[in-house]
């Protein structure tokens, strides 16, 4: 028989949903007993990271995106390198792959994505890896150092964000890399055709190969079972002694399947971060939240998101009604020193949308709007006015009257109609009586009307 | 807690919170040295924007539910419970520009150099912040707002 532990808050998932939840559950209730499981044996690390691992800059401290004492202060209880084998919805409990069980009161589903692996010949041979957990990187890392003919060139297959993550890795091992995407351009999915060319030169620029429109096919090997190069569905073949796949993640959602609770691509979840079943919430790359741009359930795995709908999630778990005010696809890229910033719709989806850009030395900016309202946005080069624009999207705010600033060089928050910045700016009515003048003596300060 | 507001109606945008905070920024805490020999660049954490005859200065307003917070890829961004002073720990940036894209004011500047992100810290270790001081104007007020999260009584 095994013994039956019992917590008030549950969560699956040690990562941006999961430490957010915890975290925003202890802004409210110090008290009830958390308890926060992943099959990763690390402290919560930060999974963008692991490239920056994989290129020797950074450590697994350095990756650590909270104080090692986290769980610690938080008196969270953490299971580190445990594995939820079952979830009993109706029961409230879970077991985990040694056998124990936990009751819950309150489950968060902040368990992520795995990432996809198509059938493809040669798959099976040693020398291929997916990229989105630290033991990959680690994997990686030591394939990278342990052969005795050290591996020189890596065929990257996808070019989405985890390619591009990887192959910036690499590069700086001195590996020489390929990137293979199936569709037309790299990036396709986060940025617009013009922006996917600006990565794509600074790639070539830095020695990448950057195959476009084309598959891996079959993956060759020696008969000892190493990889030795790929050949793609036009014929081309290239050598390699790795293969990295990097299609892209899909949610995790193996474990709820059957236990009825809605899942659609991802775990549905309402506005306040609650599945289908009562006291279970889903959060992250698992999950199917609101998107403000579409105004309908989306998947937009990445970290912002995860993290806010986590912390949502905590807060209805503990009590707290709270609304998820949505979050949309949005991604800042840094590769190779280029900075591109992409939010919403990067292309117009068909001709009833407007599309304002322009092009400068230093910049490329872009919006899509439709009915006066941004529902796009791409910047690259000077993108620190960005956020302005990504704010301004997510407000749903009506842009009739200055929609050519949004695009401008000098583009800013004076650029906005005063009602709009002056409320973010001005000191607001509270601060009247406790003003704090240079000598710090209180002042009364008066307002002109 | 006490944040820095403007006083639009009297800045004449002339750039002196940049040019101090810049100094402050430095290493050397010597304007010249700051502007002239300092390597890396010291940057302002605060940005004057000027439209015809309206300017004022922009700086991280320390939001008490800050999204670049919850946004930071890698925890180099803080809000200090007690303070409400939302922290960047430069140590921990990896310069994705993630608090960038979030940030409602268009607040968060860039050091190119470091590739780091960097803001106003309402220069800790002094009174008052040096662009309210040095504001020639009095354009600049630090003033004391009840701060919902921060006095949220726990427990
Ligand atoms: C290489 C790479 C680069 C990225 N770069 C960016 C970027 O620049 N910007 C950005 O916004 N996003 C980026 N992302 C995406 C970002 O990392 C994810 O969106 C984010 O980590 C999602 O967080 P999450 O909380 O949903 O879950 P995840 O981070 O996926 O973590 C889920 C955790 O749950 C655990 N788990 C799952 N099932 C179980 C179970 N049954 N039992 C126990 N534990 C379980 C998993 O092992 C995992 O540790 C990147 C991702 C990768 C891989």
């Amino acid at each position: 028989m095994t013994s039956m532990e019992k917590v008030k808050y549950l969560i699956v998932g040690n990562s941006a949903g999961g430490i957010a939840a915890t975290e925003s559950i202890r802004e409210v209730d110090r008290s009830g007993s958390i308890a926060i499981i992943s099959d990763e044996p690390y402290p919560a690390y930060s999974r963008p990271l692991i490239s920056e691992y994989l290129a020797k800059r950074r450590d697994l401290e350095g990756m650590l995106f909270r104080p090692a004492d986290f769980y610690e202060r938080n008196n969270v209880h953490a299971l580190l390198g445990c594995r939820v084998k079952q979830l009993n919805v109706d029961e409230h409990t879970v077991e985990l792959t040694d056998g124990r069980r936990i009751n819950w009161a309150k489950l968060l589903l902040a368990i992520g994505g795995v990432p996809i692996v198509p059938p493809i010949e040669g798959f099976d041979l040693n020398g291929i890896f997916t990229f989105t957990t630290l033991d990959d990187a680690k994997a990686i890392d030591q394939f990278l150092g342990h052969l005795v003919k050290r591996p020189t060139r890596a065929v990257v297959v996808g070019g989405g964000l985890i390619g591009m993550s990887v192959a910036e890795a690499l590069l700086r091992r001195g590996i020489e890399i390929t990137i293979v995407e199936m569709k037309e351009r790299i990036l396709n999915t986060i940025l617009d055709e013009e922006a996917s060319a600006l990565v794509e030169e600074a790639l070539r620029r830095n020695g990448a190969e950057v195959i476009t429109g084309h598959t891996v096919a079959v993956v060759t090997g020696a008969s000892s079972g190493e990889v030795t190069g790929v050949t793609l569905d036009d014929g081309r073949s290239e050598c390699c002694e790795l293969v990295i796949v990097a299609i892209g993640v899909r949610p995790r959602v193996e474990q709820v399947l059957g236990t009825g609770i809605e899942v659609n691509r991802g775990i549905v979840v309402d506005r306040y971060m609650s599945a289908s079943a009562s006291d279970i919430y889903a959060c992250g790359d698992v999950a199917e939240a609101y998107d403000f741009v579409y105004g309908e359930n989306r998947l937009t795995p990445i970290w912002p998101n995860a993290f806010m709908g986590g912390r949502v999630a905590g807060l209805n778990m503990a009590g707290v009604p709270t609304e998820y005010e949505g979050g949309t696809a949005m991604n800042s890229l840094k590769y190779f020193g280029l900075a591109i910033v992409s939010a919403g719709m990067a292309t117009a989806p068909d001709d009833s949308y407007e599309v304002l850009n322009s092009k400068s030395n230093h910049a490329y900016r872009k919006v899509v709007l439709k009915d006066d309202r941004v529902l796009g946005m791409v910047f690259a080069g000077d993108i620190e006015k960005s956020g302005i624009i990504f704010n301004l999207m997510k407000d749903g705010v009506k842009v009739d009257g200055f929609k050519q600033a949004l695009i401008a060089d000098d583009f800013g928050l004076a650029s906005l109609p005063q009602e709009v910045w002056r409320p973010k700016l001005e000191m607001p009515p509270s601060a009247l009586a406790s003003a704090i003048d240079l000598f710090g003596q209180p002042e009364q300060i008066v307002v002109a009307e | 807690m006490r944040r820095v507001y403007v006083k639009e109606e009297v800045c004449i945008g002339c750039l002196l919170c940049e040019v101090y905070c810049r100094g402050q920024h430095s290493q050397s805490h010597d304007l010249l040295k700051a502007f002239k020999k300092e390597f890396p660049p010291p940057s302002s954490r605060v940005s004057v924007e000027t439209r015809g005859q309206v300017s004022f200065s922009i700086r991280c307003q320390h939001c008490s539910q800050a999204p670049c917070v919850y946004a930071c890829l890698t925890g180099a961004l803080s809000r200090d419970p007690v303070s409400g002073v939302v922290n960047m720990n430069e140590d921990r940036c990896i310069g994705c520009w993630t608090c960038l894209l979030v940030c409602p004011l268009g607040a968060i500047r860039r050091d190119i150099v470091q590739a780091k992100a960097v803001k106003c810290d309402l220069c800790q270790g002094e009174d008052v912040p040096v662009c309210v001081a040095n504001c020639p104007n009095e354009a600049l007020v630090y003033a004391e707002v009840p701060d919902m999260v921060l006095s949220q009584a726990l427990g």
